[in-house]
């Protein structure tokens, strides 16, 4: 066994540790300093309240429909943003006349949306995925149109001494030279789509992990608002998890040291 | 009757402006970059052009591979006026400009496939020039995994890939260590030779203008222009290392020469003090 992969099993291991002391801490720390459990409900209780949720509230349900409107939302979004992206980013007329929108729109707050498309759009998942669609958006199209204009000109003008049209010159050079950040942006937006669509299912409808924090918070049932929080921090490390690996898969051809996926 | 090699690249009268933002920042300002550059390559001859930085050397090889367009003037390759990019002249820089997601023989079909060679032909072709370029066996390889010198070597490939018979070359060698340098150099002087072309190429560095070059042109400082033509006239042109070795004391005194044309001696005298 070599150093390397001895360093890597104690520090796995001291990991561990860490998730055993705080799942300690959870459990008799509450107790010890006098919390009452509708503060802090203990990991026990929480973990109970899970097996409930599972059998009354559907709770795998709810987290089924959550985690499809964030597919759908990121997938809609990534898309939008990577083609307004590329477009602007190659069109430089086009950028100058969408700037003053775009920004205007970046900097509003795209959450406040949720209760607009709610009226227009009903108790339906269309509203959540317009909100998710939204927040998704923005990050990818900016990463994506920098990139753009970032393209190192000398590889420009080597495609044109080889004669190449404007369509190849795109094709071949900048799309492919614009994928690193746009996968950096496609992972922030991964964590954001789970955000949208939970303030979409917060602000109107009875379906979503978004809908189960509203009604645990209302019923004053702690341990349920935790088992939400808990189940949306799994959605969200599965669509994090899927844009690694799919960038893995694309990016193969980047030296190791050059991306840090974490 | 003797034959008369052809005329390659010739330049005629050539001119260059640029519009700049001045220092001071008192609105824009006209940068003469060169002008009245006149100079002829005949076929198969390779002439390297130095002077000090910032004269428009690199200017004067954008106009040649079409890039951009002269002031006034003309540029021709093989008797035809450039005025676009054309498939008559290649072009490589100091940097090697691989392509990071395309494998090496991948990065070799890059000119073809625009041309829109069939795959099966680009594939035969870049493989032949990789063996050429003594990198067979890198193929699959992708450019960082490669050595400098070693995708210096690619970028040539990719270079002869669609070939051009005229090679214009910006200081291709100088990112490289000493020793990989003549390395490429030798490589780059055999397959020139090999394949018959014609190149024009810059280097700062006054050796290597000497020991791969049949002529030499010096050009001024900005505006840049033509203020002497040197004739080498040592043999083994098409193998450096031995041209470096046997003719040690004339490269010498071109050097020398050089360095006097060039005021590099005068320039450290001024710093010194």
């Amino acid at each position: 066994m070599t150093i390397k992969t001895i360093a890597a099993r104690n520090s796995m291991w001291a990991s561990l540790g860490l998730l055993v002391l705080f799942l300690v801490g959870w459990e008799w720390g509450p107790g010890l300093l006098n919390i009452p459990p509708y503060i802090i409900p203990t990991a026990s209780s929480v973990y109970q309240e899970f097996i409930h949720a599972v059998e009354r509230e559907q709770l795998f349900f709810h987290t089924w429909i959550t985690a499809l409107e964030t597919f759908v939302g990121f997938a809609i979004g990534a898309l939008l943003g990577m083609v307004i992206g590329y477009v602007l980013g190659i069109s430089a007329r086009a950028e100058f006349i969408l700037s003053p929108y775009i920004l205007a729109l970046q900097i509003a707050p795209k959450v406040a949306f949720a209760p607009l498309f709610v009226l227009w759009f009903g108790y339906t998942v269309y509203p959540k995925i317009l909100v998710a669609v939204l927040i998704v958006f923005f990050p990818i199209m900016v990463n994506v149109l920098g990139a753009i204009r970032t393209v190192d000109p000398d590889l420009i003008n080597l495609a044109r001494t080889f004669s190449a049209t404007r369509w190849q010159i795109f094709r071949l050079i900048e799309f492919h030279d614009a994928l690193p950040p746009l996968f950096s942006g496609l992972r922030i937006a991964s964590t954001l789509a789970v955000i949208g669509v939970v303030v979409g299912e917060m602000v109107g409808g009875n379906l979503g992990l978004g809908f189960l924090l509203v009604f645990g918070e209302g019923a004053g049932n702690t341990a349920l608002v935790f088992v939400t929080i808990i189940m949306l921090t799994i959605v969200g490390i599965i669509a994090y998890g899927g844009v690694v690996l799919l960038e893995k898969k694309v990016l193969h051809y980047l030296p190791k040291k050059e991306y840090a996926p974490v | 009757m003797t034959i008369i090699p052809e005329t390659r690249i010739e330049y005629r009268g050539v001119a260059k402006q640029f519009a700049s933002n001045s220092a001071d920042g008192g609105g824009e300002e006209i940068i003469q970059a060169v002008q009245d550059v006149d100079l002829k390559v005949a076929d198969g001859e390779v002439v390297s052009l130095i002077g000090p930085s910032g004269c428009g050397k690199s200017t004067l090889l954008n106009m040649g591979s079409g890039l951009y367009l002269p002031s006034a003037g003309e540029v021709y390759v093989d008797r035809e006026r450039v005025d676009e990019p054309n498939p008559h002249v290649g072009f490589m820089l100091q940097k090697d400009l691989l392509l990071a997601w395309r494998t090496i023989r991948k990065n070799v079909e890059f000119g073809l496939e625009i041309q829109g060679i069939a795959a099966d032909i680009r594939r035969e072709r870049a493989m032949d020039l990789l063996a050429k370029c003594r990198l067979t066996g890198f193929e699959n390889h992708y450019p960082h995994q490669l050595s400098g010198g070693m995708r210096q070597r690619a970028a040539l490939a990719r270079t002869l890939a669609v070939d051009p018979k005229v090679l214009l070359l910006d200081e291709p060698f100088s990112a490289l260590d000493a020793q990989t340098k003549m390395i490429l150099q030798q490589d780059l002087a055999e397959t020139l030779a090999a394949e018959g072309k014609t190149a024009l190429f810059i280097t700062h560095d006054l050796v290597e203008s000497v020991a791969l070059s049949d002529r030499v042109f010096v050009m001024s400082a900005r505006p840049g222009t033509i203020i002497e033509e040197i004739d080498v006239g040592l043999p083994d042109r098409n193998n450096p290392m031995a041209r470096r070795q046997d003719s040690q004391k004339q490269i010498g005194e071109y050097v020398a020469h050089l360095m006097g044309l060039l005021h590099v001696g005068e320039t450290a005298a001024e710093i010194e003090i």
